[in-house]
């Protein structure tokens, strides 16, 4: 990569080439030997398995078996398509939770931040109150929400005491109607705290000036919030809509402790689905074309993001 | 540059293979420092104190008593400890000796993980047939206790609520059983029955398929072991989604609350359709007022689950002499006893049934030993199983949730017989 042109190693003196040669060559080995422990683990943990995957797709691969994997084509990819109801109820759930997730966490985030970007009294316990679900484990906060869910938890007991006990509620877990929604909205509480913080340091960078600019032009705060903080906050919606459409589309954990993608399928996700495909029904072959399908998609969906949302010059 | 990244790389997965290469010891190649041969043993039981403390009284009684061989274990939380085994089957760092549930060890001895056990046929003789895991006309695996599972109820509830007390000569048929739950309804129960609906997993084949078996319905046709049709969803099996469906919408059973016995203690209900490890506990907060009663006979008598944990020997133990040595000497009923006190399990051989504080003829817990010696049913032995759990899982809640009966359960077999026939019938033709 660092050829010396011969012209110029012709006009230095012979030793000074070397000594020049020997201090390189050994810049980069401290180089390679820098980027080795991250390079290694990243071959390890990333790239093999991404390739293992991709090859473990087109096989009928088992996660126990004596039977050697055989190669089978796309036969799984045509079993997931045309023959799986459940996958397509599984990426339909994927679908409907990052369409309703994505807009109104990132709005609500945006919403929060707004109001705790304010010089008042107290701001900071505010901030802490919304951050805490984020750095408490969605494990912890699924099981919690899972106990307030019941027929007779602290969701239905609120209801029932607002109405006067005209509405006693629902199982809200136990109903295919309710299930996925009751998995929004705590999708939803837990991770807006997160966004509100991304969202707030992009509030910050905002220079003062521009404001103080806006009020000598009597702008009123709603057009200043939609001619000054909206297009400075640009950068920032970017990277907030591409975190939160790749973390609702991977959604797992609260599928896992809390209802276990049912009832009758109605929570079940793309990521759930390859879990319990792979492990629990040991039928790796598959679960890796899952998940090579759940890459792709994921891949095409940033795409177009990053194609929308990109500066237009 | 471009020549030296290869290089690093390929050093770095070497070494990196050289490292896990390290973890392999202990399968009976080992020596120690005395000159005797280790023998690695894993078990499930980490943060289980008491199992955990027969376990190493064994182990010393055995290390003491011979110059041979050392037996070294290692305990594993139960939630992880499947997932150990298989792993480390995979990386070729089987231990000696392991511990298993009852229902995958054919899913196991299939996948080579396992090799025949060939323990003395008097000892295996001498054991509750639910603690013997037979696969391909072999043993494989052995235990020294069983569960079982009953209902608990207070006399004093039923005799106030005029509900005849069942015997095993006489249970409960499926009319007697919903009018006592209706009775019960009435009488003020929110929910008349814990039968432990809230919790997940293995749980569910293990306490609701009797039930599907009580009907004369099966998970499996058990003469091929091929297909799941007509067992799990032919008339027999509809009338049990239907009963199911009916415990859940009639208001008799909840699935929320807490996993285990608490509500039953607390006479928030008042039949608990629980386990024996349970009964202790029951029996002290209760005390001489607690019923221990069969579950009710829907059609084709009352059924259990059967088939707890088991040891074997794996397939990549190098002395498997020495693996049996130490087996042989554990089935002490002196240690089974123990066990059975300990844990509040049923004791694997009659003699030690009969030295255990619990399970003797006059013990609290007796009705427990004749429940699994007459009603236990084993989970079907087929390395199928893995796949059956989790599908029947998902359709026995679907069901629970109201989903239509038929058409859930025809849903369970075909992905059943589709993961049958994708992996050649596993080895049965």
């Amino acid at each position: 990569m660092t050829v010396t042109p011969p012209t110029v190693a012709a006009e230095l003196p012979r030793r000074a080439t070397r000594r020049l040669r020997s201090i390189k060559s050994r810049e980069t080995w401290a180089g390679l030997g820098m980027i080795a422990p991250a390079g290694i683990l990243l071959v390890l943990f990333l790239i093999v398995p991404v390739i293992l995957a991709f090859t473990l797709s087109f096989t009928n691969a088992r996660l126990i078996s004596p039977n050697p994997p055989r190669f089978v084509g796309f036969d799984n990819f045509i079993r997931a398509f045309t023959a799986d109801p459940v996958f397509i109820q599984s990426v339909g759930n994927t679908a409907v939770f990052a369409l309703v997730v994505v807009p109104v966490q990132a709005g609500l985030g945006l919403l929060l931040a707004v109001l705790v970007n304010r010089r008042m009294r107290g701001v900071t316990a505010f901030r802490v109150i919304f951050f805490i679900p984020v750095v408490t484990s969605i494990v912890v906060v699924s099981i919690l929400w899972k106990f307030m869910y019941q027929q007779d938890g602290l969701i239905n007991s609120m209801i029932d005491a607002l109405t006067f006990g005209a509405w006693s509620g629902v199982d809200w877990l136990n109903d295919p109607h309710t299930a996925l929604g009751a998995i929004i909205v705590l999708s939803i509480w837990q991770a807006v705290g997160f966004h509100m913080i991304i969202w707030l340091s992009g509030l910050q960078t905002i220079p003062e000036e521009l404001y103080e600019a806006a009020k000598m032009d009597g702008a009123s705060p709603w057009r200043q919030f939609t001619n000054v903080t909206w297009p400075g906050l640009r950068p920032t919606m970017v990277f907030v809509l591409v975190t939160i459409t790749i973390a609702a589309l991977g959604l797992f954990v609260q599928v896992d402790v809390m209802t276990q993608g049912g009832p009758v399928n109605s929570t079940s996700t793309i990521v759930y689905y390859a879990v319990r495909k792979g492990y629990e029904q040991q039928e790796i072959g598959y679960a890796a074309a899952i998940s090579l399908i759940f890459f792709v998609a994921v891949l095409i969906i940033a795409l177009i993001q990053r194609r929308l949302t990109r500066e237009k010059d | 540059m471009r020549r030296t990244t290869p290089i690093f790389v390929s050093v770095g997965l070497v070494g990196a293979i050289v490292l896990t290469g390290c973890g392999q010891a202990g399968q009976g190649d080992a020596t120690t420092e005395d000159g005797r041969t280790e023998l690695t043993m894993w078990t499930h039981s980490a943060g289980n104190p008491a199992e955990l403390e027969v376990y190493e009284r064994i182990i010393s009684d055995f290390n003491d008593s011979q110059d041979q061989y050392e037996v070294v274990h290692e305990s594993f939380p139960q939630g992880a400890y499947n997932d150990a085994i298989v792993a480390a089957a995979a990386s070729g760092d089987l231990p000696c000796l392991l511990d298993l549930d009852g229902p995958i060890m054919p899913n196991w001895a299939w996948a080579g993980y396992l090799q025949p056990l060939e323990l003395p046929s008097e000892l295996t003789d001498s054991l509750l047939p639910t603690a013997v895991g037979v696969w391909d006309d072999q043993i494989y695996s052995a235990g020294y206790w069983d569960a079982a599972l009953a209902i608990f109820a207070r006399e004093s509830v039923l005799t106030e609520n005029g509900i005849r007390v069942p015997t095993m000569e006489e249970p409960w048929t499926a009319d007697e059983f919903d009018e006592a739950l209706a009775t019960l309804k009435a009488g003020g129960y929110e929910t008349p029955i814990d039968i432990g609906a809230e919790d997940t997993g293995e749980w569910w084949p293990y306490a609701y398929s009797p039930f599907l078996q009580s009907f004369g319905g099966d998970l499996i046709d058990r003469s091929t072991m091929l297909s799941s049709d007509g067992a799990l969803n032919g008339p027999e099996a509809l009338a049990w989604g239907e009963w199911f469906a009916g415990l859940f919408a009639d208001g008799y059973a909840g699935n929320g609350g807490t996993v285990g016995n608490q509500e039953f203690i607390d006479d928030e209900v008042a039949l608990s359709y629980t386990g024996v490890w349970n009964a202790v506990a029951a029996l002290d907060a209760v005390g001489d007022d607690l019923l221990i009663l069969p579950p009710p006979d829907l059609g084709a008598g009352p059924k259990i689950g059967g088939g707890s944990w088991q040891w074997a020997i794996s397939s990549e133990c190098n002395d498997a002499d020495g693996a049996r040595e130490y087996l042989e000497f554990s089935f002490q009923d002196e240690y089974i006893t123990e066990f059975a006190d300990k844990q509040v399990v049923i004791p694997a051989t009659e003699a030690a049934a009969q030295a255990s504080q619990y399970f003797g003829d006059d013990g609290a817990l007796r009705p427990f030993v004749e429940f699994s010696q007459e009603y236990a049913v084993l989970r079907p032995e087929t390395p199928a199983y893995a796949v059956i759990s989790s599908t029947f899982e998902t359709a026995a809640k679907d069901i629970m949730n109201g989903a239509d009966v038929q058409d859930t359960l025809d849903r369970a077999v075909s992905e059943i017989d589709a993961n049958i026939a994708s992996n050649d019938g596993y080895g049965f033709q």
